[in-house]
């Protein structure tokens, strides 16, 4: 298969490698083998890389190389790159215990689509979700396809405070608030996973191009794992 | 004997640990921020033959006091407080000598917003990810890790130098905050999310900051600039980037900005016209002018070879 990208500058120190204009799981092995590549490639030439739904963001020293030197770079790093099954990346499952006292927009999710909240909770945690990006705040993963039957519009107004942990839709996406923050998604539960510890050597438990399942669990067993109701 | 250093008496409005900032973690979503005006900051350090990576302090706004609990050399930078030691008013841009017992005060800013104070060696403090810059939103980096400002009562370790000759930034590479701006702006390549018309309003309308404007972005009032979408698929964003909300008022992302956003983007103010930037009040007015990637890629490579980053 030819790997097809178009590589456009973002300011003096950054450009936006560019794999395909629409959301498409099939580009989430694609840009994580390119993020692993650029990463093997540049090393210390480079100052970060930001894989992203449909981009690679990656920053560079304009003293070690100019536009066009690091276009030909990339052109040239990116030739040959093979997507193998390993770029698959790790099914992580993550706990969650669903239940309206700590997932307050299970009801309202429920109402919206007209089913009940066990069915809220089933099409929620049946469904395999690919992690596209980790941003906007650390640990922050942007997971889908959320599935029609469950998809679910932003919140008219955000809450000014969302309890860490809490798990929670968008429209087609599902996330895991990392951090107690405002937010607007709908909330379906909370989890004990930390998505960014910082004493962990390992910082974030997935990177993008990694797989999540979520997994009902009961209250009992989220109190267990050290979960909070505030 | 005691750890030399500096105790806060007063911490100011604002005042942070900065340095250049964390990069490699961009990709787990920490925000690279940094000193936000690295000219200021890169000058209080070369002043002092410092590696200019060495951790400073950036004052906001001013207010600060300090105790002096060691005995070395300092600069300071950027923006006009109006610093004293000892009641004794010091010149800014230059290098001071202080000793233990001296008291170190900044009054509130008259031209600019951020003064940096750098300290010979830089102050002894764990970075956290690689950096010890400040990022209040994340909880991560400053004094404590914990991404938390001065307080009173905090102690900012450093080690002890004799009294080292003045040395001054000269004068003409000091910059007049108070000057009309006119900022340069790199035009984006995807220009099919804005009509040319709409584009042409950023070069054509003065605008003004809003108060509504932090170390994350700098928010503008002025004529809308129109997008044609709404939103873009979320992707990096890089520094200076210029965003349009549905509602048209240009956000500038500077060092504190998250790592990705999914606003249409029309193109990159200049690195070095965002330093300038983050030393403007809220209020302050300004116009757009565009700048080739080339002339800003070559003007940035002086910069930094100058400084020796």
């Amino acid at each position: 298969m030819k790997l097809e990208f178009h590589i456009e500058h973002a300011g003096p120190d950054a450009v936006l490698i560019r794999f395909g204009d629409q959301i498409n799981t099939d580009l989430v092995p694609i840009i994580r083998a390119a993020t692993k590549r650029l990463q093997k490639e540049f090393q210390e030439e480079i100052r970060g890389l930001v894989p992203s739904y449909t981009t690679l963001m990656l920053c560079y020293d304009p003293r070690k190389n100019d536009f066009p030197s690091i276009q030909d770079k990339i052109q040239q790093h990116l030739a040959n790159l093979n997507i193998s099954p390993t770029e698959m990346g790790n099914l992580v499952e993550i706990p969650v215990w669903y239940d309206p006292e700590v997932g307050p927009d299970l009801q309202h999710v429920a109402e919206f689509h007209q089913i009940s909240i066990d069915d809220v909770i089933h099409r929620h945690s049946e469904t395999i979700y690919q992690i596209f990006a980790i941003g906007f705040a650390p640990g922050f993963a942007y997971m889908g396809n959320v599935s029609d039957q469950l998809a679910t519009p932003r919140l008219t107004t955000p809450r000014p405070h969302v309890a860490a942990g809490s798990v929670a839709i968008a429209d087609q996406q599902t996330a895991v608030y990392p951090i107690s923050t405002p937010g607007g998604w709908n909330i379906l539960g909370r989890t004990t996973m930390k998505m960014f510890d910082r004493h962990s050597p390992k910082l974030c438990p997935v990177r993008p191009g990694d797989r999540v399942k979520f997994v009902s669990v009961s209250k009992a067993e989220f109190l267990l794992a050290g979960g909070q109701i505030e | 004997m005691k750890q030399p250093g500096l105790k806060v008496l007063k911490p100011g409005i604002l005042t942070l640990v900065q340095d250049l900032g964390r990069f490699a973690y961009q990709h787990i979503g920490l925000s690279p921020g940094g000193a936000a005006d690295e000219h200021a900051f890169l000058w209080a350090n070369r002043l002092l033959d410092n590696r200019p990576n060495s951790p400073a302090l950036e004052i906001c706004f001013g207010g600060l006091q300090i105790e002096v609990l060691a005995n070395t050399n300092i600069a300071i930078t950027g923006a006009e407080m109006n610093a004293t030691i000892n009641d004794h008013p010091i010149e800014n841009w230059q290098t001071h000598t202080l000793k233990v017992g001296d008291k170190l005060s900044f009054a509130h800013a008259t031209s600019g917003i951020r003064s940096y104070l750098a300290i010979q060696d830089g102050f002894e403090l764990q970075p956290s990810f690689g950096s010890v810059s400040t990022v209040m939103r994340e909880k991560i980096g400053g004094i404590d890790g914990y991404g938390n400002p001065l307080k009173a009562d905090d102690f900012l370790p450093c080690s002890q130098h004799k009294p080292k000759l003045t040395t001054h930034v000269p004068p003409l590479f000091i910059p007049d905050y108070q000057r009309p701006l006119i900022l340069s702006v790199i035009a984006n390549e995807q220009t099919d999310q804005f009509d040319a018309a709409e584009l042409e309003k950023l070069y054509h309308w003065t605008y003004r900051i809003s108060t509504q404007s932090d170390r994350m972005g700098i928010r503008l009032e002025g004529e809308p600039i129109i997008p044609n979408v709404h939103g873009i698929i979320s992707e990096g964003i890089a520094y200076g980037t210029i965003q349009l909300p549905p509602d048209g008022q240009p956000i500038i992302l500077l060092k504190d900005r998250q790592t990705m956003g999914g606003y249409p983007k029309l193109g990159t103010l200049f690195v070095l016209d965002a330093f300038l930037l983050a030393q403007q009040q809220a209020h302050t007015e300004l116009r757009f002018t565009q700048i080739s990637l080339q002339e800003a890629q070559d003007k940035l490579r002086y910069f930094y070879r100058f400084f020796g980053v």
